[in-house]
């Protein structure tokens, strides 16, 4: 009886989107349409998802071994400046371990007058510390050093990432174990397979590094560190060392493999830079950009994000004719420190082929260089901390492409 | 090897337990406090020390304590030859950086003296890392990938002694500890810089 019922029903609501198909000229996949307005949706979940009709994932760089790689995120098709935790993107030297928080710990040791040790409980007892900043992987956009290369923005931008993180300043949990005089550099090293371990300067740790324990309003996903990371602000994701487990003081650094072999920037000269710790300004337009098309000769928004690891941006400015002219693009606040920020620009096209860049200023009078600059500062045998100006193409046709 | 897991185990244990005597005893102390204080924490009474945390057994910190800098000082006992080194290296590394160090896939250990200026520089131990003390720290947490940190001591010392010969750093009849590994001067020593960045800052005068 009640299968009658529902089929009846059914074909009613059926019908009803047939005619509001014919109605509003929908596409012709009416026939198999459901008018939403004519039955009961779906119960409350107890914890969400995304509709079945979004599927934006992160793209993962193809590896000897997939518990080594990078997963980039999709910022060509993300609004807003924080990014879902689920597409946050990805760096993991041996994988992502299981960790329970009931039986993790944080120690902290060396040159303290009190080594400590934390469960996860005692770290959220701590005073909470609360932001929202940007980490970045120095690798980013590596492909483009030599000169256009990524085919979308995921691929050449996509290893940035913006969150909400709560947990507590580092600076009071050091205090708590009392540092001595002497106390210069602390090691910090993680739970996972790598024991992934760099080296940070004792000043940005009394600055504002915080021991993270939860993203945008819950619990670190695992592959962000859970239960405990650290968040350096503004420095190369590498040294926010994930699946905390373990700070030691130290009077030098420890010139780890992660701070030596890697992480470091071979200059021309044969020398190479160590412990380039600071993300500068950079700012990237996300749409249109590679891979999309401009669909209007009309009206269309320019958008984009721009973000410094030394502060505030200031100023994003957007040139359509590769750089002649420029003009400010609009940022949409609030403009925080060392965040993501979300800027736009209305644009008319006129239909013919043209480049389009996007160039950022932060509060410290940086701005953002060509890539012809950056090289001649840095040569060509860089790695990462590439953030020069990304151009892209408009063809004819209104496809886009990396130039 | 298994007997550091089996240590690190029981020690968790020994923790939890610690952590868990010191929770019961901490609401007795807050309520001292807070009665001898007019109730409310204000920043004046805070002196910024809060009675978290537990210390930490010497066992702990002696099973965590494996980063190793420069100096070697928390290097473990054990010692290796070049000998020893080559038959480790054969077994459990050559089938991921090559035969010799040279053929890859994973990184190349060995060679490319010398071509860091040039049109392809290749680092390598030998001709990019600072310290000798950075191979036995990373070999004993994080090698072999596949298994990472189930290298005894004795094995990464001999790794260490093969590596270096194999760069032509020390001689074949070296023996690696934790006296000799830190004293070994690595050819690129010297080729750091510190970061001289922001570069960019007078760029603010660009025309319109």
């Amino acid at each position: 009886m009640e299968q009658v019922h529902r089929r009846r029903f059914l074909q009613r609501a059926r019908d009803a989107a047939a005619g509001l198909v014919a109605a509003i000229g929908a596409p012709s996949i009416g026939a198999q349409m459901i008018d939403s307005t004519k039955i009961q949706g779906a119960p409350n979940r107890e914890y969400g998802t995304r509709s079945r009709f979004e599927s934006l994932k992160r793209w993962i760089t193809p590896a000897r071994y997939p518990s080594s790689t990078a997963s980039w995120t999709p910022l060509g098709d993300l609004d807003g400046v924080i990014t879902p935790s689920s597409l946050h993107y990805e760096r993991h030297h041996a994988g992502v371990p299981d960790l329970d928080p009931s039986q993790h710990r944080l120690l902290i040791h060396g040159l303290v007058e009190r080594p400590l040790v934390f469960s996860m409980a005692d770290v959220r007892r701590f005073p909470l510390e609360h932001r929202i900043c940007f980490l970045e992987c120095s690798g980013n956009s590596y492909t483009e050093w030599s000169g256009p290369s990524a085919k979308n923005v995921q691929q050449s931008h996509g290893l940035t990432s913006c969150s909400n993180w709560c947990g507590v300043a580092l600076k009071t949990v050091l205090n708590e174990v009392g540092l001595m005089d002497n106390a210069t550099w602390i090691v910090a090293e993680g739970a996972d397979g790598a024991a992934m371990t760099r080296s940070i300067p004792i000043e940005k740790c009394l600055d504002d590094v915080i021991l993270a324990y939860s993203q945008n309003g819950e619990a670190l996903r695992p592959e962000q560190g859970y239960p405990l990371r650290l968040l350096v602000p503004g420095y190369e994701g590498s040294i926010s060392v994930k699946w905390l487990r373990r700070l030691k003081v130290t009077a030098n650094p420890y010139y780890t493999r992660e701070e030596t072999s890697k992480y470091t920037d071979l200059l021309p000269d044969g020398r190479a830079r160590e412990f380039t710790f600071v993300m500068e300004a950079k700012s990237v337009i996300t749409s249109p950009s590679a891979g999309q098309t401009v669909s209007s000769k009309e009206f269309n928004e320019i958008r984009g994000l721009a973000w410094s690891g030394r502060g505030k941006i200031t100023r994003v400015e957007v040139s359509i004719d590769d750089g002649q002219t420029w003009r400010d693009a609009k940022l949409h606040g609030p403009v925080l420190p060392i965040c993501h920020i979300r800027f736009s620009l209305p644009w008319g096209w006129d239909g013919r082929e043209t480049l389009m860049l996007s160039r950022c200023h932060d509060e410290t009078g940086y701005v953002q260089p060509t890539r012809e600059v950056l090289r001649q500062n840095r040569g060509d045998k860089s790695f990462y901390h590439y953030n020069a100006i990304q151009r892209w193409r408009v063809d004819t046709d209104g496809q886009l492409h990396n130039a | 090897m298994h007997n550091r897991i089996a240590e690190y185990v029981s020690h968790y244990r020994e923790e939890a337990l610690a952590v868990k005597e010191c929770n019961t005893l901490r609401p007795l102390a807050a309520l001292v406090i807070i009665f001898a204080s007019t109730g409310a924490f204000s920043d004046q009474e805070n002196t910024g020390h809060y009675g978290i945390g537990a210390t930490p057994s010497e066992l702990l910190i002696s099973t965590w304590d494996i980063a190793i800098g420069p100096d070697g000082e928390e290097l473990p006992e054990g010692r290796g030859s070049v000998a020893d080194g080559k038959a480790v290296y054969a077994e459990r590394c050559a089938v991921c950086h090559g035969a010799t160090g040279i053929e890859g896939p994973d990184p190349i250990l060995v060679g490319g003296h010398g071509s860091l200026t040039s049109d392809k520089p290749v680092l390598t131990v030998g001709s990019y890392w600072a310290f000798a003390t950075t191979l036995f720290d990373y070999i004993y947490r994080a090698m072999p990938f596949v298994a990472p940190g189930s290298l005894s001591a004795d094995e990464v010392y001999a790794l260490c002694a093969f590596l270096l010969n194999a760069n032509d750093i020390v001689d074949e009849n070296v023996v690696m500890d934790r006296d000799s590994l830190p004293a070994v001067r690595m050819p690129n020593r010297d080729g750091f810089v510190p970061d001289p960045r922001p570069a960019f800052g007078d760029q603010k005068r660009l025309e319109r």
